[in-house]
């Protein structure tokens, strides 16, 4: 169990480390960063000086570490636009992505699951079919479009939500949906195949022919074993909801770091935009390492490999 | 002895893209409590399904229907789901054929031994948790208090089957039914778990189903024998009326093929069953053995054929009198 | 009766029995199928109305009348049959924008697919073949690409370089490419071990030609089915890239800008932002439904 842990923690610490190098390199494909960091109107003086200031006419590597040095000491650089610590900017926004990642999380599991548990409980009845239409429904539809309809829907036409800012839950009722939805066909699919291929198996028959309880038998026995998927599912749609927040963010203006991502994007604030990849990435590196921890758990037979 | 099992007209249904699968077809019989019963047949005979719909565990799809389903005297027809949950487990438990995968990896060997009990009899984790223990120790598990902590991956094929067999026992069951319980299992130890069975059985008093397509085991094991062929009972009868005298000529082929020791000379050739068995999908005319039968005559492929009881508890599903089966059998050993 | 006494005699049905084929039974799926007929009927119409479009479309779609703006679709009043769809804010038709805008979705749709599946399935492929080192590689070149958020990186990527058709092409294709890379590593890496491919090696055959001519032609249906959800992602990213500003550029009719410039007067008019989503809508959903359709219908076990 504990060589299975080290392993993935030194795997995990690896792709951290690369995903690293490729948000610290993003910069560099502008061409010339010092010019961008100099701005539009700079002279050739002004960006040598940006240049030295910076460190730009070092070796990569070396800028790399010395980059990535300072990141692991919480210093993030400074945002041109902003003129404060990047680490400050994104501390404050950082709460908002969560929340609404979390919330979008939680409701795609709560929709995707029991659906996905109902379908395979009849498969191919029409409670099986009507799952399935809907997720194929759900999957066409454009995010961001979405969440137009629904502010013109339920914000503007029947002025029961309100359209824009993050003060109260209520702001975070729209996005929620706009976010979760997308992700839920995909709990609802895993866990109607998890669970039919676990209710047809030897050890389910055997619950059936001890006379245990139908209840019992489909979320102890079946459930318990079908899960196991799901959670590492859940942790990976997590992460692509904070990636993906960017959309749901600038369509309704909640001030988390997708959409300080991409006003820095057009801004062309580029130390703002490699901190939020960065810290976007380690996030679902941590995600996805806690899940093969908690997959170890749940699964007995994986400590023993 | 009270009878414990009575079973007429049990059909089970298929439904295929052919066409409907008539996988049983007119089963009956009788059983008693402490009898030990064994199902013989080839694979696909409805040996297994039979089994099923006494429990009414049968996939979704499968239509059961019978004339007559008594088990204690309780009519299995007209039970509810409900009902038929608390007699499984509980008066009535099966052991299936492959131990590896008929236990959930994912909890200990106590909590699955002690689910069905707990949730039965109402009985407390600790009383219960003794119980199990001591039904381990029965079936022949050293270090019973400290196996119960430990996943199904941990034991070995032998010791998972003597799990599922004292998870069979814990509530005391009437009627214990095992579907080719020794098949997967290493021969040395297939010795072991029938000798567990037999004592287990005499001891509890239960009434025993050994379903099998070895005819050594029910040589060992069996009081009375059931043989099926093609989704019918064709020959039933005592263990020894049937070695000593089959009258079915498909019972008669399968002891044919037999290598009897002392009898049978080196080099000889053993008996072989020519032909493939039919697939009983739709309409069914005529004897199913007819295409491979040595005795079979014009009338055979058309008439319907019932069991002919000739003696209570020894019956058979054959045109031919029971003279004519001897004279057949006589004729063909002495070759 | 009949000398056999087989065919007529016990169980005359049951020697009878007619099993279909394969064949018969793959193409019984596929017409009964409603899911496939339908993708595949929208999606050729959408194709039909790209490749047409400068002979059904009833005006240029660049062209602006400013006296002519904000003109409501026909199911609503103050409208005219000479723009069905309406105009938009600078007075261009919304149908023949409509139109064009379905070159840009299948052109990028497209492209990036082929330019995805490409990188993806050749790396997926040697990674399940050759396993060991390259397979670890692979394997750690997927994790990492996985950790990406796509979006942002694609956001940041065509900022710096400059946003254009091929531009967003060429982003798009570098970054979707790891279900490809997963689905075709799994897939080559069950075949691997098969008999013909052995017996290939036996015969002395080359590995590109094994690769090629053995494994491949039975991933395909595999690669077929990943191909069209890659294809449907990439046409949402493209929406959703172009809706951000950092897409196709205006005046460039791409249903995801088409979006983007009605947000501002959505409130009153709701059509500028319902017709070019439902037009992505049914796109995607069209793509969708012919993957899950051939996959269902060429491997019903695999389906979900």
């Amino acid at each position: 169990m504990v060589a299975y842990f080290l392993r993935r923690w030194l795997l995990s610490l690896l792709v951290a480390i690369t995903v690293s190098f490729i948000s610290f390199m993003l910069l560099r494909l502008s061409g010339d960063p010092a010019k961008a960091l100099a701005g539009e109107s700079a002279s050739a003086a002004d960006i040598e000086f940006v240049r030295v200031k910076y460190g730009l006419d070092r070796p990569i590597l070396i800028q790399y570490l010395d980059w990535a040095g300072r990141a692991m000491r919480g210093d993030l650089g400074e945002s041109q636009f902003f003129k404060q610590r990047v680490t400050d900017i994104l501390g404050n926004r950082l709460g908002v992505t969560m929340t609404l990642g979390g919330c979008a999380l939680i409701f795609a599991v709560w929709v995707g699951i029991p659906l996905g548990i109902l379908a395979s409980l009849r498969p191919n009845t029409w409670v099986d079919r009507f799952a399935l239409t809907l997720s194929v429904l759900g999957q066409a539809i454009p995010t961001f479009w979405f969440g137009l309809v629904m502010i013109i829907f339920f914000g503007v036409m029947l002025r029961w939500l309100p359209i824009s800012g993050s003060d109260t839950w209520r702001h975070y009722i729209m996005p929620t949906i706009a976010l979760g939805y997308y992700a839920t066909p995909a709990f609802m699919r895993l866990t109607r195949t998890g669970m039919l291929e676990v209710l047809a198996s030897d050890y389910i028959r055997t619950a059936r022919a001890k006379g245990l309880r139908a209840g019992k038998i489909i979320f102890k026995h079946g459930l318990r074993n079908a899960i196991i998927p799901v959670v590492s599912l859940a942790a990976v749609q997590f992460g692509f909801m904070l990636g993906g927040s960017v959309v749901i963010e600038s369509v309704f203006a909640l001030h988390g770091i997708g959409f300080l991502a991409w006003e820095s994007i057009a801004r062309w604030d580029l130390p703002v935009v490699q901190a939020v990849v960065l810290l976007l990435s380690l996030i679902y590196v941590l995600l996805t390492f806690a899940a093969d921890m908690l997959n170890a758990f749940l699964d007995p037979r994986i400590r023993v490999k | 002895m009270k009878s414990i099992l009575k079973v007429k007209g049990l059909h089970v249904e298929i439904p295929l893209a052919a066409g409907p699968l008539n996988a049983v077809r007119d089963v009956g019989f009788e059983m008693k409590r402490g009898e030990t019963v064994a199902l013989v047949g080839e694979s696909g005979c409805g040996k297994s399904l039979t089994a099923l719909s006494l429990m009414d565990l049968l996939p979704r799809s499968a239509k059961r229907r019978a004339e007559v389903l008594l088990f204690n005297e309780q009519d299995l027809l007209k039970t509810s789901e409900r009902e038929m949950a608390d007699i499984r487990g509980n008066q009535m438990a099966m052991v299936f054929q492959e131990p590896m995968t008929s236990l959930n990896p994912c909890y200990t060997i106590g909590d699955q031994l002690e689910e069905a009990f707990m949730q039965h009899r109402k009985a407390s984790r600790s009383e219960t948790r003794k119980r199990a223990v001591q039904f381990l120790d029965r079936v022949g598990i050293t270090a019973a208090t400290s196996r119960l902590r430990q996943y199904p991956h941990q034991l070995s094929g032998g010791l998972r089957q003597r799990v599922m067999i004292a998870m069979a026992l814990m509530c005391g069951p009437s009627l214990m039914i095992a579907d080719e319980p020794t098949t997967a299992l290493d021969v040395t130890i297939q010795a072991q778990i029938l000798s567990l069975l037999a004592s287990l059985q005499k001891e509890f008093e239960m009434g025993l189903i050994l379903i099998t397509h070895d005819l050594g085991i029910v040589a060992r094991m069996a009081d009375r024998v059931i043989v099926m062929y093609c989704g019918q009972v064709v020959e039933t009868g005592s263990a020894v009326d049937l070695f000593e005298n089959p009258l079915h000529p498909y019972t008669r082929g399968l002891l044919d093929c037999i290598p009897v020791l002392g009898k049978t000379k080196p080099g000889e050739h053993l008996g072989s069953i020519p032909g493939l068995v039919p697939t009983p999908i739709g309409e069914l005319v005529g004897c199913s053995f007819y295409n491979r039968c040595s005795s079979s005559r014009p009338e055979c492929a058309v008439e319907l054929i019932e069991v002919k009881e000739i003696s209570p508890g020894r019956s058979y599903r054959c045109l031919l009198s029971p003279d004519v089966c001897f004279r057949e059998r006589g004729g063909e050993a002495t070759r | 009766m009949n000398p056999q006494g087989m065919v007529t005699g016990a169980l005359g049905a049951g020697q009878g029995v007619v099993f279909p084929t394969p064949g018969q039974m793959m193409r019984r799926r596929a017409y009964r199928h409603y899911g496939f007929i339908f993708g595949g009927v929208i999606l050729v119409l959408i194709l039909a109305m790209a490749l047409l479009a400068p002979w059904i479309a009833p005006h240029d779609p660049y062209y602006q009348d400013l006296e002519r703006r904000l003109m409501p679709p026909i199911w609503q009043s103050n409208s005219t049959w000479n723009h069905p769809l309406g105009t938009d804010n600078l007075g261009r038709d919304y149908l023949s924008r409509l139109i064009y805008g379905a070159r840009i979705s299948l052109l990028i749709g497209l492209s990036a697919m082929f330019l995805s599946g490409l990188f993806g399935s050749s790396l997926g492929l040697i990674a399940g073949y050759f396993g060991g080192r390259i397979d670890m590689m692979v394997t750690f070149l997927i994790t990492v690409r996985l950790a990406l958020p796509v979006i942002l990186v694609a956001l940041a990527v065509v900022a710096l370089i400059g946003s254009s058709l091929k531009v967003v092409i060429l982003v798009l294709g570098l970054l979707i490419w790891e279900r490809f890379a997963v689905v075709m590593r799994s897939s080559t890496q069950q075949l691997r071990s098969m008999d013909y491919v052995s017996a290939a090696k036996a015969t002395g055959c080359s590995t590109p030609r094994i690769l090629l001519a053995e494994i491949l032609p039975n991933l395909m249906n595999n690669l077929i089915v990943v191909a069209t959800l890659e294809m449907a992602r990439a046409v949402l990213l493209e929406a959703a890239l172009s809706f951000l500003g950092m897409g196709v550029q205006p005046p460039l009719p791409s249903w995801g800008l088409m979006v983007s410039e009605g947000k501002e007067f959505m409130f009153f008019n709701p059509y500028l932002i319902t017709i070019p989503g439902i037009a992505i809508f049914l796109l995607v959903l069209s793509v969708n439904l012919l993957g899950d359709g051939i996959r269902d219908i060429t491997a019903p076990e695999s389906s979900t």
